[in-house]
Order: C-alpha cells, then structure tokens, then sequence
C-alpha cells in the first residue's frame, strides 16, 4: 500500500467513525444541542473530505479560498436569517 | 507522447492551465454549494418554525438505510480518490476498476434510495399516496416534501456524476483519455464527485437525524 | 507604460470582425470580441422589447383610469419589463459585452480562461430569451419580477413556471461569465500586470463576478422550490401547509440585493475608466476605488432584509439590515468623492463619454441618497410600496447604469468598430438623456412622497399632473435612447476610420488596432508603468 492510499484509507476510516457517532448522538437525549452537534459533525467530516480527497491541501491559497468562499457565505445567509426568525414574538 | 497535457490558447505554460482549471472547478463547486446551502437554509426555516414536526417527520425516515446509504456513498469517495491518486501514477486499468467500483458504489446508492421511496410510499407518507397519511400536521408534511426535493436534487446531481464517472472510465480504458497527460480531467470529475459527497453528508443529519 | 510590441500595421493579423464573414463563424467562435458583440446585438433587442413594456406603462399611466390597457394586462407589462430589463439587460450588460470585449484587452491576455464557456453563456442567455418571449406571447405573467408568493405559487394565472425556467437557464449564463472573469484576472494577466497595476474596470468586474458566482445559484436554488409549489402544491411558501411567504422574500432578496450590485458594479468601474481619459489625470485614490467595489460585494451579501421592513421581518433583524443598509452606501460614496477629486485641475475634454459619465455622477447620487432615506426604517414603513422606491431604483439604475452603458459604448465604440461616430450628436444624447430621465422619474419621487402606490394603472385625479409630466419625460428619454441607433450604425458605414487610441487614454486596449485583431497581442505585453499614467499626476506635486 503506497503511502497516498495509506493515508486515504485511513480518512475513510476517520468518516466512518463520525458516522457512526452522529448517528449514536442521535438517539442521545441532547436537547437543543443536538443539531449543533450533527451539523458539526457534518463540518468534520466535509472538512477531512474537502482537505484529503479533494486535494485542498495540496493547492494554493486562491483555491481554498474558492471552496470555502460558498461555505461562508451560506453561513452569513443563515446567520442573518435567524435574526429574523429566531426573534420574532 | 508528452506527460504534460497540451497547452492551449489562451494560455502560454501547462502549470498555469492546470491552476485555471482548479480553479474554475473550485468556483462551479462553490456555486453548487450555494445551491444546496441555499436549500440547507429553507430547511433550516422550516426547522425553526416546527421543531416538533420535523423531529415526527424524522422518524418516520428509514435511519438505518439512510445511515447505510452514507456509508456507500463515503466509500464511493474512497474508490474515487484512489482513482485520481492512480490517474497520476498512470495505472490505467487500476483506475479503471477504482472507477467502475466508483460507479458501482453510486448505483448502490440510488437503489437504496429508491427502495426507501418505495417504503414511504407504501406507508403512505408521498404526498400523493392517497389513503392515510401517518403526517398528518402541516408542518410534518412539508418537512417531508423538503427531504423528497432535497433527496431528489441530490440524486439528480448523482446521476450526473454517475454518467461522467462512466464516460470517463470508458475513455480511460481505451486510453483516449491518456494518462498522465489528462489526469486533469479526472481529478476534476473526482472533484464534483466528492462534493456530491459532502452534500449528502449535511442532508443526512439534517433529515435523517433531525429526531 | 511601455508595451513589449510595436504597434501592428501588418496584414497577417486581420481584424477580428473579418476573420471569417459567415454566420457560422460567428456562431461558433471563441474570440471573446466576437461573443461581445453577439451579447451587444442581444441586449439590444431586448432593451427594447423591455423599452415597450416601458412605453406601454407610461402611456397608460397619462390618464388615471386604466383605460389602454386592463388590470390583469397592466400587470403582465410591468412583470414584462422587470423581467426583461432585470435579467436580459441590466445583468449583462456591461460585463457580457464589455467585460467580455475588454478584459482580455486590458490584462494582456489572448482570450478570457474558458472560451467555450464563454460561447456556451451567451446561447444559455440566448435560449433563455427566448423561452421569456414564448411566454409572453402565450399569456405572459403578472405577478412582477419579484414573483412573490403566495401569488405566485397559489393564484397567479399566468405562465409562471415558463417565466421561472427561463429565468433559471439566464442564472447559469450569468455564473458562467462570472466564473471566467475570475479565473481570467487571477490567471491570465500579463507579465507586469499585478494587481496594483490593474485598470479599475477590471477590478469592479471582479468584485461582480464574485457576486454572480455566489448570488444567482440561491436564486436558482429558490425559483426551483417555486416551481416545484406551484406543480405540485407542496406548500413551502403557504402558511395552511406550515410554510412561510416571507421565507421566500429572504431567499429571493438573498440574490436580488447582490444583484443591483451586479447592475452597478460594472458601472462604477466604466466610470473609473472614463473620468480619468476624460480629465487626462491619474485616479485619485486607485486603492480606495478597488476595494471599495470589493467591500460593496461583500456587504452587499449582508443587506437583503431591507426589502421586507414592513413585510413581518422582526424589528430586531430589520434594525440589524437598517445598519448594514447604511453602511454599504459608504464605500459607493468614496467612489463619487474619488472621480470628483479625480477631475479637480484636470484638463477636461467634453467627449460624449464624459458628458455621460457627470451624468451618473448626478444622477447616482440622487439614487444613492434616496437609498439611504429608504434603509431608515422610520422613512421606509412610509414610502414602501410607492413610487419613492420606483424612483429610487431607477435614478440607480437607469440614470445609474444604463447611463454608464452608454458612456461605456461612446468611449469604446471606436475600439470595438474601429469607427469614429459623430461626436456632437452623441453631446445631444447625453444631454437628451439627461433631461429625459429627470423629466421622468423626478416626478415619482414626489407621487410615491403624497403615497401614490407602485404597480397601480388606476389612481385618484389629483396625481395625474405628476404622471403626466413623467409620461413626457419617458418620450424624450426614448428619443435619445433612439439616437445613437442612427449615429453609431451610421458610422459603421460612413464614419472615419478611428486609430488605436482616438481619446488618448491609457491602457492596454488601446494599444492594438482598432479594431483588434482576431489574436489581441503580437506579442505579449510586458508593463512597467502604473495604471492611468497620464502626464498631469498631481497638480500639486513637482512630478
């Protein structure tokens, strides 16, 4: 096994276990923390994801940039909207 | 043959080609997270407005397919990176077995996907069964209507993936594809792959373990 | 700054209009001239099938009744010219066709980064145009550009899903064109041209890129979830099934206040370029205009729920968007400011581009400040609705926008013709439009002032004076929207052979012939000096 496959097992080794913890956290009584915790779980895996297969940790600044660009600005959409929704009466 | 790709216009060096290309990719995948996250947000409203529906609708969503089908499609990034990682090391028939497991992987996926519409169609739960509906709250209905859309588009963006991901092994292997002068084009096909990938990975928690 | 090729008389290198004559090679090139002008033509057309619904509104608006055209038809026009200038004209305007012709030009570059994405845009545009027209003409919709639910989704009568389709296919033309921009200005510049030595015009049409990029898929993202209600009835937008009507309104503003940007972005950039040929004077302040268009693509990402103050926003979120409203007009304001000290002691020329160019200066500013007394929520709960907002946006983006196009097109027109027009009728253009606009949205600043509501054909006696007197400022304005058509085509035929640089202006463009050659550069352009290095820097300087 080269050392690229070695390292890309290992990754798929790492999301099967966050699977296998967001899916136990789901049956945990959690409370309002719960989705906080899934869609956190989500970012850890997207993140190994994005950094090993998808090679951002061998591009330059610009492109990692780029793929974080989207994800930012979702999160900017969201945040203002909650302030909308979260604090109506 | 050459193993750098052929330079075009308007470009002058190979180097700088292939950066264009990453990062015209990067910026298509940065609009397809823009689509779904533009999504994600409905779903999130709609969250907001009826947590307790969502969390009925939740559960009525087969978990263990859903939980199974995540680990097809997480594996199908594996055989997919291990075909790009190949592409470069010009092993043409090992990228081509990655990338038909690939392939294989992603049908898995949408059969499941399809048994479990079925399921919630002989539960009654499409909005069109006709009968007994189990949702029958306004804001569980709606939530499932989002998973149906958002599953679907996904599937959708799958589709598209599996049918590039087969066009491609089959230029891979009768090598008019040639490697690795046009490792490029794999690696960029890999990269919209993953990203169906890292969608799936935030519809998932979002639908599947919203209980 | 010095250019690494001489200037290029040989015959080898034909024009890029001759380059091949048949349709075919127009319809299937990759010179991003080419597909330039293949938008210029396009746009055009729609100007003005957007134009008559324009004229079909301020006809029926002379008289208080609704006597030319009935309600439901009154509604199916201003839908029509929303849509049509929104999306078909307004959007691509300035990058699709001088983004397009430009960029390359003034980065040193031979192409934009993807040519056949670029051709695939402009059919993408072209296909979507068209399906907006077989709309139209099978019933058209009513339910204006903003399809708000739930009239769009549970009772509109028109052809909406045909409406929305075509809208989404133009999404991705514009995310196309947005995306070469990108790449092209960070990949392709040539050796010299760093950042810092960039022409404004590119950096304006780099921040819009951006806003292409990130916008328009929410957009298409959210007229999917339309369709979808309307076919299937699912309820994301209708209260009874759980849904939410304003939850459209934020996605959709979501998109639509980046997208004003999209519209003006390119302008201020165009004005960049024009204030200092017109003044033969370096930029004041180049650092302060390029981020500033960086900084209002960023904060303009920010302000979208100012469009829903009284639509049942919570007070909390609207006083949050009222302050980034506020701010957002910052940066455009330090760009007015710049041009001004731009033309302070410089030896000014009146060529028609600039006379257009003091005309958005005007112009936006009353756009702008009206925009400001609309992000005060105390002002808009009052004004929401009327023809204060109608006036507001269009002094932006008519006296704004299109303003600018037009300087754009007298300023480039002998580089992309390479024919020189006649310069006193493009003065009484200018002018013509100048007063036409004022004559005709003036006027509505007051109507929507004594509560005179948009989307009304049928209103009370006493406000017809008003829409009266903006009805004939909508003729003359059409008059001189009309004029260039005769001059410019005029000079195709019969204008004088215009040289590389008619206005001695600096920039790479206006190095090579007029027009260019279908390969822009001979050689690779090598630069050296900084941007708008005119011979009059700073007047109070020993330079």
């Amino acid at each position: 096994m080269t050392a690229h496959t070695r390292i890309f097992v290992l990754v798929w080794i790492a999301l099967m276990v966050l699977l296998g913890l967001t899916l136990t956290a789901s049956f945990l009584p959690l409370g309002a923390f719960k989705p906080v915790a899934n869609i956190g779980i989500g970012f850890a895996k997207a993140v190994l994801i994005f950094w090993f297969f998808m090679h951002l940790r061998e591009v330059s600044g610009l492109v990692r940039l780029a793929a974080v660009a989207g994800v930012l600005s979702i999160v900017l959409m969201i945040a203002l909207i909650s302030s909308d929704y979260l604090t109506r009466l | 043959m050459s193993d750098q790709p052929a330079v075009h216009s308007p470009y002058l060096e190979a180097a700088q080609q292939r950066e264009a290309d990453f990062l015209g990719m990067y910026i298509f995948l940065a609009t397809e997270i823009m689509l779904f996250g533009g999504f994600l947000a409905a779903v999130y409203v709609v969250r907001v407005l009826h947590p307790q529906e969502a969390s009925e609708t939740a559960q009525q969503l087969n978990l263990w397919l859903g939980s199974f089908n995540t680990a097809v499609l997480l594996t199908s990034s594996l055989s997919m990176a291990l075909a790009v990682q190949l592409s470069r090391e010009a092993k043409r028939r090992a990228v081509v077995i990655r990338l038909c497991l690939t392939m294989a992987l992603g049908l898995a996926f949408l059969t499941i996907k399809g048994v479990e519409y079925y399921q919630e169609y002989r539960e009654g739960l499409m909005p069109f069964s006709g009968g007994l509906n189990p949702l029958s709250k306004p804001g569980e209905q709606l939530f499932f209507n989002f998973y149906l859309v958002g599953t679907s588009l996904h599937a959708l963006h799958l589709m598209i993936g599996i049918a590039l991901v087969s066009v491609l092994a089959w230029r891979v292997a009768r090598s008019e594809t040639p490697l690795p002068r046009r490792a490029v084009t794999v690696e960029l096909v890999g990269l919209y792959w993953h990203l169906i990938d890292v969608v799936w990975v935030f519809i998932y928690p979002i639908f599947y373990l919203a209980r | 700054m010095t250019v690494g090729a001489t200037l290029e008389t040989s015959p080898e290198r034909i024009s890029y209009l001759r380059a091949g004559y048949t349709l075919w090679s127009w319809l299937t090139t990759t010179d991003h001239k080419r597909i330039a002008v293949l938008y210029l033509y396009s746009i055009t057309a729609f100007f003005f099938v957007g134009g008559i619904a324009a004229a079909l509104i301020r006809l029926d608006l002379a008289t208080p009744g609704g006597d030319l055209l009935s309600n439901e038809g009154y509604n199916r026009a201003f839908t029509l010219h929303g849509v049509v200038m929104v999306w078909f004209f307004l959007i691509p305007s300035i990058p699709a066709t001088f983004g397009n012709f430009l960029i390359p030009l003034m980065i040193g570059a031979q192409d934009l980064a993807f040519p056949r994405i670029n051709l695939a845009s402009w059919y993408l545009y072209v296909l979507a145009g068209m399906f907006t027209l077989y709309a139209v003409v099978i019933g058209g919709v009513d339910t204006g550009w903003t399809f708000y639910t739930p009239l769009s989704t549970l009772f509109a009568n028109g052809y909406v899903v045909s409406a929305l389709l075509a809208v989404i296919v133009v999404g991705f033309s514009s995310i196309f064109t947005g995306l070469n921009f990108i790449v092209t200005v960070h990949k392709l510049r040539c050796p010299g041209m760093t950042w810092s030595r960039l022409p404004l015009f590119v950096w304006s049409l780099y921040a819009t890129a951006i806003i292409l990029v990130l916008a328009t898929p929410v957009l298409t993202m959210l007229l999917i979830l339309v369709c979808v209600e309307r076919v299937f009835g699912i309820g994301i937008f209708n209260p009874d099934l759980g849904g939410d009507p304003l939850l459209y309104q934020h996605l959709f503003w979501f998109y639509s206040h980046p997208a004003v940007y999209i519209m003006v972005l390119p302008a201020f950039g165009v004005l960049s370029e024009l204030v200092t040929a017109a003044a033969r004077k370096r930029i004041f302040g180049y650092w302060f205009i390029a981020y500033s268009s960086v900084a209002i693509a960023v904060i303009g990402f920010l302000v979208w729920g100012h469009h829903m103050f009284v639509a049942g926003e919570s007070m909390y979120a609207s006083a949050v968007f009222s302050f980034l409203s506020i701010a957002v007009a910052v940066p455009s304001g330090i760009k007015v400011y710049n041009w001004i000290a731009t033309l302070y002691k410089g030896s000014i020329s009146l060529d028609p581009a600039f006379l257009f160019a003091m005309g958005f200066i005007g112009l936006f500013v009353i756009g702008g400040l009206t925009g400001l007394m609309l992000a005060m929520i105390a002002v808009d709960v009052h004004v929401h609705d009327t023809y204060f907002v109608v006036a507001h946006f269009h002094y932006i983006m008519v006296g704004g926008a299109v303003t600018a196009f037009f300087g754009a097109l007298h300023f480039w027109w002998p580089k992309i013709t390479g024919r020189m027009y006649n310069i006193t009728w493009g003065r009484i253009t200018a002018a013509l439009i100048f007063l036409g606009f004022n004559l005709t949205f003036f006027p509505q600043f007051i109507l929507g002032y004594l509560g005179m509501p948009r989307r009304y054909h049928v209103y009370p006696p006493e406000f017809q004076v008003l829409h009266v007197l903006s009805s004939a400022g909508a003729s003359i304005l059409a008059v001189g929207y009309l004029l260039p058509f005769i001059y410019l085509l005029y000079s195709l035929r019969h204008g004088q052979p215009a040289g590389p640089n008619p206005w001695g202006a600096t920039g790479l463009e206006w190095t090579v012939p007029s027009p260019p050659p279908k390969q822009n550069f001979a050689e690779m352009p090598i630069v050296t000096r900084p941007p708008y290095d005119y011979p009059i820097r700073d007047p109070m300087s020993r330079e």
